[in-house]
């Protein structure tokens, strides 16, 4: 059998969440990537963000497309429903999981070449819907699993392994996702913990689509020099913007921010995303500004991290829909089902 | 072979300009022969163009109940001058033409045998309406009212049919009204009215309705309970979502609030149609998509993906003419072997085929129930023909004791009492493995690939463990025969000559079947429901010496799907195909059989 299952083992001493879980029961099966694969690092966050925030596991649904990072909802939650779908298609599915039952927390795992070339369709008509969820891409500038040929998010100039230089524009997923109307776009590092967990939990809680652009390094085919998505090229350029803390509604904030540094933003369920600014120039709730300042700190070479753009009050697929606030798939038969007569009635006008 | 006109027997054919609003004076006049009680039906030939193109309506009134096409005109309303010279050559030696004669055109159609009327239609409508749009839309009306004394039908339900439409705006209804008896009192005055062959009141239409396929569909989805619809626009097919959008608007929504207790989502394009049916279902909702040949192509990786990890979904093909864009606007049955094992690997679908709208309405809910019990995509294919035109249907009926088929699905309580899970094990051997929802309980959790499982729903790629999944699922699929609809048959001993037909050319080939009897050839009938083909489709096969197997298509598709997926041998089977994008005629049929039994006479 070529399923590998971890081996559980207690630790009494781990701490426990609301639900009194400890956050091995967060995880998944072991992983079959590449030692030192950035997209380890980021299940890894994806299990304390579910761990933090208490999310019943068996409440979450996992997707994703295919690719090395499509692979992942396996290794985490593994009490949670996964979807491994087919290549970009991953948005579609969700759609309709989402479209059938509202009450799930939803989070899809993509690739840079799942989301941006093959799916880049769904992924924008994912954006414009504002799906309740949070869509991780694992940005690696390439296609690591079919071995290492170059995406859409690569660099122009970024070398592969074997020397040969990426001649075509990059694509910014989070400039893609602003400009295409997105309600909530992030991006941050697979080798930053620190920032990356708050992100995750933030886009989980926040109510529609949560875009998290992740740069996740891919050790056999983009780590060498001349990569401009390798660990070292990303550390040497990294430039956080904003940071973001996730506040669960039961705590109160404790930090002292300044005014005018802090930015609290209130989510559906109470919850507090507070804004630190890096750059006091920088606006994350004004389209145009946001836009601008990525490409501008794009030319000059840095990838700007942390949440980039937030809009909490567009309203997402259920809400434009004006559904039943009840799953569509446990709406009761009766209800559904106009019956006999009305059947009836209703021929008159074909006669 | 088709006989002559006659009394409550003879087509109508209406050419017409489309985007000149014809389409509602038209349907008028195909529901006021329903309304007298005679069988009728209309077909709409329509340019793949929104307005200026050549667009044709076909009316078949047949007091004897055949209904398919006729494949001859007794008597053609000539409305558009530049279709002119062909419409004058469809119309039947005796028939008649009518024509606008506000301007003449005595030489251009003339023919030796046949009847011209001409009604200054324009001339009249210029000097009794004011505005431009008025006149034309009336032109239509008047030679409504023209036809009305032709043919003799019944004015009060003319009368009556009027007031329906126009309750509510009584300036159309003096409108209409004018322009009937525009047309009316004209032919009255200058014609020997009726002609020779007219409508009179029948009791043959009651209990019966007039209904396209895509509305009884819709209606079908609306009654089956299904709750996500996903669908990229595509004609034939796009006014089923458009139906059960009314439908579900009117049923669905409370009255209060407002809310809606359905999600109809327009997709980016067909492969996140079916994306979003499959998760649907697997999250538990029934789901569909409604789409045509085209949507087939983009939805096939899809397809094979839900047939590989067993989610429930419905499609709905209805079909038009390929292939590629083909003929959007034309009628095929083109997509049975595109269904059947659409997507790569050893890929298998189950189909439905109904032959009329009740037909529709019925397989629908049957699809769902299909879709949840066997955990796999169900296609039913229908056909423009079907989808877009209106049929007359018994009325459709709804047993309030029905109740969903959703298949093995666990329950949270039952979850609860189970040790452990496992999403592929064939528990009952029937082949169908127990599924669960996500969001139910922590236990039912499980992780749906595309890629190698084992039984337990694990990643593999050992040998053995992906050839157990793959032949359980070639188990289930025997599975699949006792749940899809058998065979429509009409047997006797008497006959060792059998027919096989599917889908809209029923019609064609049950009146075919009277004409070969009438001169002598007895023939018995099956026609085929559903793909896996039971045990009745294999006993037909082999009851019967020769075999005319009718569609519409060029490759002899349900043929082919025979020979692959039965014990045949190849001669027997004899293709009688029609693949124009016209619907199929009785004479095609009849002409075919003919000539086939005269080569086995001659040999
Ligand atoms: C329809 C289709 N075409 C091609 C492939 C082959 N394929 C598998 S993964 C992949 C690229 C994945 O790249 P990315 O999304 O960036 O994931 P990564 O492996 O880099 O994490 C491709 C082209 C496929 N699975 N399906
Ligand atoms: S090939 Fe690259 S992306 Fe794939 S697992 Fe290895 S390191 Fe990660
Ligand atoms: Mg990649």
């Amino acid at each position: 059998m070529s399923y590998i299952s971890k081996p559980k083992v207690t630790h009494p001493g781990l701490p426990r969440n609301e639900l009194g879980m400890t956050i091995r029961e967060y995880e998944g099966g072991m992983s079959t990537l590449c030692a030192g694969c950035g997209h380890d690092s980021v299940t890894r966050a994806l299990v304390q963000a579910a761990f933090e925030l208490s999310i019943p596991p068996h409440r979450m649904a996992k997707l994703s497309g295919i690719g090395c990072s499509s692979k992942t909802p396996a290794y985490f939650l593994r009490q949670s429903h996964g979807f491994n779908s087919v290549h970009g298609r991953m948005p579609s599915v969700a759609t309709g999981a989402n479209a059938a039952n509202r009450d799930l927390f939803f989070v899809g795992v993509s690739g840079d070449g799942d989301s941006l070339s093959i799916g880049l369709g769904q992924f924008a008509h994912a954006v414009r819907r504002n799906l309740n969820m949070l869509y991780v891409i694992e940005n690696n500038g390439v296609y690591g699993l079919t071995k290492g040929q170059f995406s859409a998010s690569a660099d122009i100039g970024s070398t592969a392994k074997k020397g040969e230089e990426n001649l075509q524009p990059p694509m910014d997923p989070c400039q893609l996702v602003i400009s295409l109307g997105g309600s909530f776009v992030a991006r941050s590092f697979s080798g930053d913990k620190e920032q990356l967990v708050p992100l995750l939990k933030a886009g989980l809680m926040h109510d529609g689509f949560a875009v998290v652009d992740v740069i996740s390094p891919c050790v056999t085919f983009n780590d060498h020099e001349g990569s401009t998505k390798s660990y070292q090229y990303t550390r040497d350029h990294y430039h956080p913007a904003i940071f973001a803390d996730y506040i669960p509604p039961s705590e109160e904030i404790r930090a002292q921010y300044d005014e005018g540094d802090a930015m609290p933003v209130t989510l559906h369920d109470g919850s507090q995303i507070v804004l630190r600014k890096a750059d006091p120039d920088y606006d994350p709730g004004d389209v145009a500004s946001a836009i601008e300042y990525l490409q501008r700190h794009r030319d000059a070479g840095e990838i700007v991290t942390g949440l980039l753009y937030i809009d909490e009050q567009k309203p997402e697929m259920h809400a434009l829909n004006k559904s039943v606030a009840e799953p569509m798939s446990s709406l009761p038969f009766q209800r559904l089902c106009p019956g006999s007569g009305a059947l009836k009635s209703l021929q008159d006008r074909f006669r | 072979m088709s006989k002559g006109p006659k009394e409550n027997e003879f087509t109508i054919k209406i050419a017409n300009v489309n985007g000149t609003g014809s389409a509602s004076a038209n349907a008028l006049l195909m529901k006021v022969f329903f309304r007298m009680g005679i069988p009728v039906v209309g077909k709409n030939y329509f340019p793949s163009n929104i307005q200026g193109l050549p667009t044709w309506y076909e009316i078949r009134v047949s007091g004897d109940g055949y209904l398919a096409r006729s494949g001859r005109v007794d008597l053609l309303i000539a409305m558009n001058a530049e279709t002119y010279q062909q419409d004058l050559h469809e119309v039947a030696p005796g028939g008649y033409l009518l024509y606008d004669s506000t301007w003449p055109r005595r030489k251009q159609l003339h023919r030796d045998d046949i009847n011209v009327i001409g009604i200054p239609l324009s001339k009249m409508c210029n000097e009794h309406f004011d505005t431009a749009r008025a006149r034309v839309l009336m032109k239509n009306v008047a030679y409504v009212g023209a036809v009305a004394a032709l043919l003799d039908l019944d004015m009060d339900i003319i009368r009556e049919s009027l007031q329906k439409t126009f309750a509510a705006k009584k300036h159309l209804l003096d409108a209409n009204q004018t322009a009937i008896s525009l047309g009316y009192d004209y032919a009255k005055e200058n014609f020997a009215c009726p002609l020779p062959f007219r409508a009179k009141s029948i009791d043959k239409t009651s209990g019966h309705i007039m209904i396209d396929g895509n509305t009884a569909t819709a209606l079908g989805c609306l009654y089956a309970g299904a709750t996500v619809g996903a669908w990229y626009p595509i004609t034939p097919s796009t006014s089923v979502m458009d139906a059960f959008k009314n439908f579900c608007e009117k049923h669905r929504r409370d009255p209060d609030t407002g809310q809606r207790d359905f999600a109809i989502i327009q997709a980016e394009d067909e492969l996140a149609a079916i994306g979003m049916v499959l998760g649907a279902g697997w999250a538990g909702a029934r789901a569909f998509t409604p789409t045509s040949g085209p949507g087939i192509s983009l939805m096939s990786e899809f397809l094979g993906y839900g047939y590989f990890t067993e989610i429930p979904a419905v499609v709905i093909d209805v079909q038009r003419c390929g292939p590629s864009t083909g003929m959007p606007t034309r009628t095929q049955q083109a997509d049975i072997m595109a269904c059947a094992y659409a997507s790569h690997g050893d890929t298998r679908h189950v189909l439905l085929f109904p032959s009329n709208p009740e037909e529709c309405f019925y397989m629908a809910v049957q699809s769902f129930d299909i879709a949840g019990r066997m955990q796999t995509p169900v296609i039913m294919l229908t056909d423009l023909d079907i989808g877009m035109n209106d049929w007359m249907c018994r009325d459709l009926q709804w047993d309030d004791g029905y109740e969903r088929d959703r298949g093995k699905v666990l329950s949270p309580e039952t979850l609860e009492r189970m040790p452990r899970f496992h999403r592929y094990l064939d528990i009952d051997e029937d082949g169908i493995p127990y599924r669960t929802f996500p969001g139910d309980h922590p236990r039912g959790a499980y992780f749906t690939r595309g890629s190698g499982h084992n039984m337990y729903g694990a990643y593999t790629e050992d040998a053995g463990e992906y050839q157990e999944v793959v032949d359980r699922l070639r188990r289930k699929w025997e599975t699949a025969k006792k749940y899809v609809p058998k065979p429509a048959m009409e047997y006797s001993e008497k006959y060792r000559t059998g027919i096989i037909s599917v889908g809209s050319c029923d019609d064609a080939v049950r009146e075919a079947r009277d004409q070969l009897k009438a001169t002598g050839v007895g023939t018995n009938y099956m026609r085929v429901r559903a793909f896996p083909f039971t045990n009745e489709v294999q006993n037909f096969l082999d009851t019967h010496d020769r075999i005319y197997v009718v569609e519409q298509n060029r490759d002899a598709q349900l043929r082919g799907l025979l020979l692959l997926e039965t014990d045949v041998e190849q001669d027997k089977l004899v293709p009688v195909l029609h693949y124009n994008g016209l619907p199929l005629t009785a004479d095609i049929v009849f002409d075919a059989v003919n000539e086939d039994l005269k080569k086995g006479v001659a040999a």
